[in-house]
C-alpha cells in the first residue's frame, strides 16, 4: 500500500498546480453549501433564543423588524424614538415589569446601550471584575469589548460624536468603567451599559457646568431674570461626570417625554401578555411585539433564499464535479503510454488501478478535508460573525 | 541444459490488419546475444512482447527460462515478466513525475512480489553509477538528454537481474554516438548480469556485435496464406 501511497502522492506533487486546482474546486463545492448551512443554523439558533428571552417589545409603530434588532443584537439602525413615560405606564399597569432601552450612540463602533440595572437581572448578566454601575457618568462593559479594547474597571470610554459635521448635535462623554460583564456569548459581550439616564447626557438633554451663582463665575452671565441666570456662550459644559462636578447636572424638561428606543416588558403571566398585546394592538404611534415572531418571519425569508441558493450550488456544484471528472478522464487519456508502460513491465492491475484511483481519491479526500477544516473554521467564527452584521 | 528462450509452432495474427507471423521453431541459448531484424511490420515488436508475455499467440509454445509463458495466468504471467525479464524501449518509456532514482526502482513499486528494501536501493545507486547518471538521482527524468533517458531505461530493466534482456530498438531514436554507449552498456550489463539479450533492431551496422541474427523476412506471412496453413492443419483460430 506505501507504493501505491507514493506513486500517487508523486503524481499529485509533479502535478501540483492542477492538483490544486482540483482540490479547490471540490473544496469550494462543498464548502459553500456546508457554511452556508452551518451560518444560517447558527444564525436560526441566536436569533430564535434571544427572541424567546425577550417576550414583548414596545416601540414606535415604525418597522418591526428594526425594533427587534436593534432592541435584541443593538443593531445601528435606530428607530424611532418613544417617550420614557411609555415604560412607566408599563409598569404601572401592574401587569408587566418594564426595562427601558435606549440604543442610539454608539463607542467606536460598540453600541452604548442605556438602560436600568434590573437589565442585568433579566439577561442573567453578571458582573465578573469591578462592580455595577451606580451612579451618572459610570458604565460597564461586555466581555468582548473589554478584552478588544483592553478596558478594565477604572478605565474610560468616550462615546463617539454621531456626525462630526453636526456641531449642534451630541458632544462625546467620557465614562467611567466600573465593571466587566462574564462572556454571555451574545450581543450583550459587545455592547456597553450605561443608566439611561447618561445616555440622556449624551444626547444633551441633560449637563452640568459651573455654578453661575458663585461670585468666580460672574463674568459668564448674559443675565439675570429674577431666579434664573442666564449664561453667556464662554460657559464651558463639563465633558465628564466626576464626583467634584456630579451635581450641577441637571434635567431640562419632564424626564418622561425623553425618548428611548424600545420597552422589554416583561409579563407576568399568560394573561398579561394577551391584555397587554390588545392594549396596544390598535395604538397608532405604538407597537407592542413578540420578538419570536418578528425573528420567525425572517427566518422564513433566509431560509427561502437559503434554499435558492442552495438549488443553484447544487446545480453549480454537479457542473463543477462532472468537469472535474472530465479532467480525470482526459488526464487518463493523457496518461494511456504511461499506464501500457507499467503494464508491460508487469505491474500488476490492481495495483496500478489502485495508484490511478488513489489519485483521484487524494484529491476528493484533500478536497473534502480542506471544505471540512473551513466549514469548522465558519462554525468557530460563525457566532461573532452573526452578531457583527446584527450590529451593523 | 534448456534454452534460455525456445519457441515451437508459434502463430500470432492481429485481430485489426491481416498481418500475421508464423515461428515454426526459435531456440535461443542462454548467455547470447540475438539479434531480431527485418523491415518494419515484420513482427520483431510483435515477437518480443510475444517472448515477454505481453501478447499471447493463437497458436504454439513460448518457453522462457523453462516457464511455458503462454500457459500461465495474465497475473502470473505479469509477475514472471516483472521479476524475470528486463525491457527496454525505444522511446525509454518513462514515468515523467518521478525522479532518475524512482524510475529505476519503478518495478518494485509496481510488482507486488517484489519487495523493496535498502539492497534493491543500493543495487539501483549502484547500477546508475556504472552508466554515469548517479549524480542525477533526484532529478526528474524530463530534464535529461536523450542518452541519460536510455540509460534509467537500461538500469530500470537490469534492477530486477533478469536471465532475460528485451530491448525494443534502443538506439533507434539516439545520434551515433550515443547509439554505439547505449549498445555498449547493454552489452557490458548482460555480460556482467550473465542474461541473455534479445534486441530489435533494423541498424545493419550494429549486427555484427551479435552472436546471432534472426532475420524475420522467413517468419512474415500474411493472413491469406495464414488462413491457407490454419485449413490445411485443420486447426481453429
Amino acid at each position: 500500500m506505501k507504493h501505491v501511497l507514493y506513486m500517487a502522492w508523486r503524481y499529485l506533487a509533479y502535478h501540483r498546480i492542477k492538483s490544486l486546482i482540483l482540490v479547490g474546486a471540490i473544496a469550494l463545492i462543498v464548502f459553500i453549501p456546508a457554511a452556508l448551512r452551518v451560518l444560517v443554523r447558527q444564525g436560526e439558533t441566536q436569533l430564535t433564543a434571544r427572541a424567546q428571552a425577550t417576550p414583548l417589545l414596545l416601540g414606535a409603530r415604525d418597522s418591526p423588524l428594526e425594533l427587534a434588532l436593534n432592541s435584541l443584537y443593538f443593531s445601528a439602525d435606530v428607530p424611532e424614538t418613544i417617550e420614557f413615560g411609555r415604560a412607566q405606564d408599563i409598569a404601572a399597569s401592574g401587569l408587566a415589569g418594564a426595562i427601558p432601552l435606549y440604543v442610539r450612540f454608539r463607542s467606536q463602533n460598540d453600541p452604548i446601550v442605556g438602560t436600568t440595572v434590573d437589565y442585568f437581572a433579566y439577561r442573567g448578566l453578571r458582573v465578573a471584575a469591578g462592580r455595577q454601575m451606580a451612579t451618572l457618568g459610570e458604565c460597564v462593559v461586555g466581555a468582548t469589548v473589554a478584552s478588544a479594547r483592553g478596558l478594565e474597571p477604572g478605565g474610560q470610554v468616550i462615546s463617539s460624536p454621531e456626525s462630526v459635521f453636526d456641531l449642534a448635535g451630541a458632544y462625546p462623554l467620557r465614562m467611567r468603567i466600573t465593571g466587566v460583564l462574564s462572556p454571555s456569548h451574545g450581543p450583550d459581550d459587545h455592547a456597553i451599559f450605561v443608566d439611561v439616564k447618561t445616555a440622556w447626557i449624551i444626547e444633551g438633554l441633560a449637563h452640568g457646568h459651573e455654578d453661575l451663582r458663585q461670585p468666580q463665575a460672574a463674568g459668564r452671565v448674559l443675565r439675570r431674570e429674577g431666579s434664573n441666570i442666564v449664561g453667556n456662550a464662554s460657559v464651558r459644559e463639563y465633558q465628564e461626570i466626576t464626583p467634584e462636578n456630579i451635581d450641577s447636572f441637571h434635567f431640562h424638561g419632564d424626564v418622561a417625554t425623553f425618548p428611548i428606543t424600545a420597552v422589554i416588558a416583561l409579563p407576568t403571566d399568560q394573561k398579561s401578555t394577551a391584555l397587554l398585546l390588545g392594549r396596544y394592538q390598535s395604538d397608532e404611534a405604538l407597537q407592542l411585539l413578540q420578538p419570536s415572531e418578528v425573528v420567525d418571519e425572517l427566518l422564513a425569508t433566509v431560509f427561502s433564499v437559503q434554499n435558492v441558493i442552495v438549488a443553484a450550488l447544487i446545480v453549480v456544484g454537479t457542473t463543477t464535479l462532472a468537469l472535474v471528472a472530465l479532467v480525470f478522464l482526459l488526464s487518463l487519456r493523457l496518461r494511456r503510454g504511461e499506464i501500457e508502460t507499467m503494464m508491460k513491465i508487469g505491474g500488476s492491475r490492481p495495483r496500478i488501478a489502485s495508484i490511478l484511483g488513489l489519485e483521484m481519491a487524494g484529491v476528493l479526500g484533500i478536497g473534502l478535508l480542506v471544505s471540512a477544516g473551513l466549514t469548522w473554521c465558519t462554525s468557530q467564527i460563525g457566532p461573532n460573525a452573526i452578531q457583527y452584521f446584527l450590529r451593523q | 541444459m534448456h534454452p534460455m528462450v525456445h519457441i515451437e509452432g508459434l502463430r500470432f495474427r492481429y485481430r485489426t490488419s491481416d498481418f500475421a507471423l508464423h515461428v515454426p521453431e526459435l531456440a535461443l541459448a542462454r548467455g547470447t546475444s540475438a539479434a531480431f531484424t527485418g523491415p518494419s511490420g515484420s513482427g520483431k515488436t510483435t515477437l518480443l512482447n510475444l517472448i515477454a508475455g505481453i501478447r499471447t499467440p493463437d497458436r504454439g509454445r513460448i518457453t522462457v527460462d523453462g516457464v511455458n509463458v503462454e500457459g500461465l495466468s495474465d497475473p502470473a504471467r505479469r509477475e514472471f515478466r516483472i521479476g524475470r525479464l528486463g525491457l527496454v524501449f525505444q522511446e525509454f518509456e518513462l514515468i515523467e513525475y518521478l525522479s532518475v532514482l524512482d524510475n529505476i526502482l519503478l518495478p518494485y513499486r509496481i510488482g507486488p512480489a517484489l519487495r523493496l528494501d535498502s539492497s534493491v536501493r543500493k543495487r539501483a545507486v549502484e547500477l546508475a553509477g556504472t552508466v554515469g547518471i548517479d549524480d542525477k538521482l533526484n532529478r526528474y527524468v524530463g530534464r535529461l538528454s536523450h542518452g541519460e533517458k536510455q540509460r534509467v531505461a537500461l538500469c530500470r530493466a537490469l534492477l530486477t537481474r533478469p536471465g532475460l534482456l528485451l530491448a525494443d530498438e534502443p538506439t533507434g531514436s539516439l545520434d551515433p554516438a550515443n547509439k554505439m554507449r547505449v549498445l555498449d552498456l547493454l552489452f557490458e550489463c548482460a555480460r556482467e548480469a550473465g542474461a541473455t539479450l534479445v534486441m530489435v533492431t533494423h541498424d545493419h551496422d550494429l549486427l555484427d556485435r551479435f552472436e546471432r541474427i534472426v532475420d524475420f523476412r522467413q517468419f512474415h506471412e500474411t493472413a491469406a496464406s495464414a488462413d491457407a496453413v490454419t485449413a490445411r492443419t485443420g486447426a481453429g483460430r
